[in-house]
């Protein structure tokens, strides 16, 4: 009984039909936060003593960087429970977080490059953690690209899990990065034990932009999975009603 | 509780941020610009995918409704 849901997933109509409700929820929740957050990280926050104002790009760049490492987590485990269980979910998850994994490591280098030239004097440096961003970009890039090169979907599937996975051994390095090679790359303003070497009039606001960063991207994830699985379904009678077509 | 007041005097220099307005305004635009981009590819895809079952559904009760007039014909 306890692992009917488990079985469940395996039904992508299922997931889709369970999902419908999710969308607008998330969506209200995710622009609400992020406008607060930019609105408050913009406006209202005190400016940074050694930095002025320039910091604040810290609102988008560290949630964007945030989720561009939590994106790969989530694709890397998906592509395994596909790989283990031969999950069609997972595989379609795994897919749908290459994307937008991609474009917030985007987002993380370019707020990063801007940032560093009114702070650094450079736009660009081969900083040890902005490097080893750049290679989490690529392994995203590669991912996506490995989708597109096999006919067959359920190879691609195959060879882009086994990317992601090896490609995890560059996630310990993202983030001890900091620390083990101190060059330019200012060390982590957040820390989960002990206190974040930061005001609470900058925090709050960093915090929300986080979870607002969060709750889109689960929005997103779950948008391109549905949008995913009609794909996949497009034979199907249920998705052809739903297409409003004349079910045969 | 922190202090909630807006930090700048008027908006030319909220725009202006003490020089650093260009930099801290363009992060923000690339931004809301990518998540925009991030919100809208599965909508556009689901339309066009939508667009195509519509089509098919289309030529396919068209080729039944003719295969039907011939069989009637037929007889």
């Amino acid at each position: 009984m306890g692992w009917q849901w488990f079985h469940r997933l395996g039904s992508p109509r299922w997931f889709y039909e369970k999902t419908n409700a999710w969308i607008p929820w998330l969506a209200l929740l995710s622009v609400a936060l992020l406008l607060i957050g930019a609105i408050w990280g913009l406006g209202f926050a005190p400016a940074d003593s050694k930095q002025g104002n320039s910091y604040r790009i810290i609102y988008i760049h560290v949630p964007a960087s945030f989720l561009a490492l939590a994106g790969y987590y989530i694709m890397a485990i998906s592509g395994a429970v596909g790989l283990i269980w031969k999950m069609k979910l997972a595989d379609m998850v795994m897919k749908s977080a290459a994307p937008i994994g991609a474009v917030l490591t985007f987002i993380a280098l370019v707020t990063g490059a801007i940032w560093g030239k009114p702070t650094w004097g450079t736009w660009w440096i081969w900083d040890a953690r902005i490097t080893s961003m750049l290679l989490l970009f690529f392994l995203y890039l590669g991912v996506i690209a490995l989708q597109e090169a096999f006919q067959h979907q359920a190879t691609a599937n195959k060879a882009s899990a086994i990317l992601a996975l090896v490609g995890t051994v560059n996630i310990p390095i993202i983030y001890k990065s900091v620390d083990w090679w101190y060059t330019l790359h200012q060390p982590a303003t957040l820390k989960f034990t002990g206190e974040s070497p930061i005001d609470s009039s900058m925090l709050y606001p960093l915090l929300t932009m986080i979870i607002g960063f969060y709750v889109f991207f689960a929005l997103v994830l779950l948008m391109r999975t549905r949008t995913e699985i009609l794909q996949c379904e497009r034979k199907t009678r249920w998705v052809k009603a739903l297409a409003g077509g004349q079910a045969s | 509780m922190t202090d909630l007041t807006f930090q700048f005097e008027n908006l030319s220099e909220f725009m202006l941020m003490a020089g650093h307005g260009p930099y801290v305004w363009a992060c923000y635009l690339i931004t809301a610009v990518a998540l925009i981009y991030l919100a809208c590819a599965p909508l556009i895809k689901r339309r066009a995918l939508f667009a195509e079952l519509q089509r098919q559904a289309r030529i396919e009760s068209h080729e039944l409704n003719k295969r039907k007039q011939a069989s009637t014909e037929n007889s």
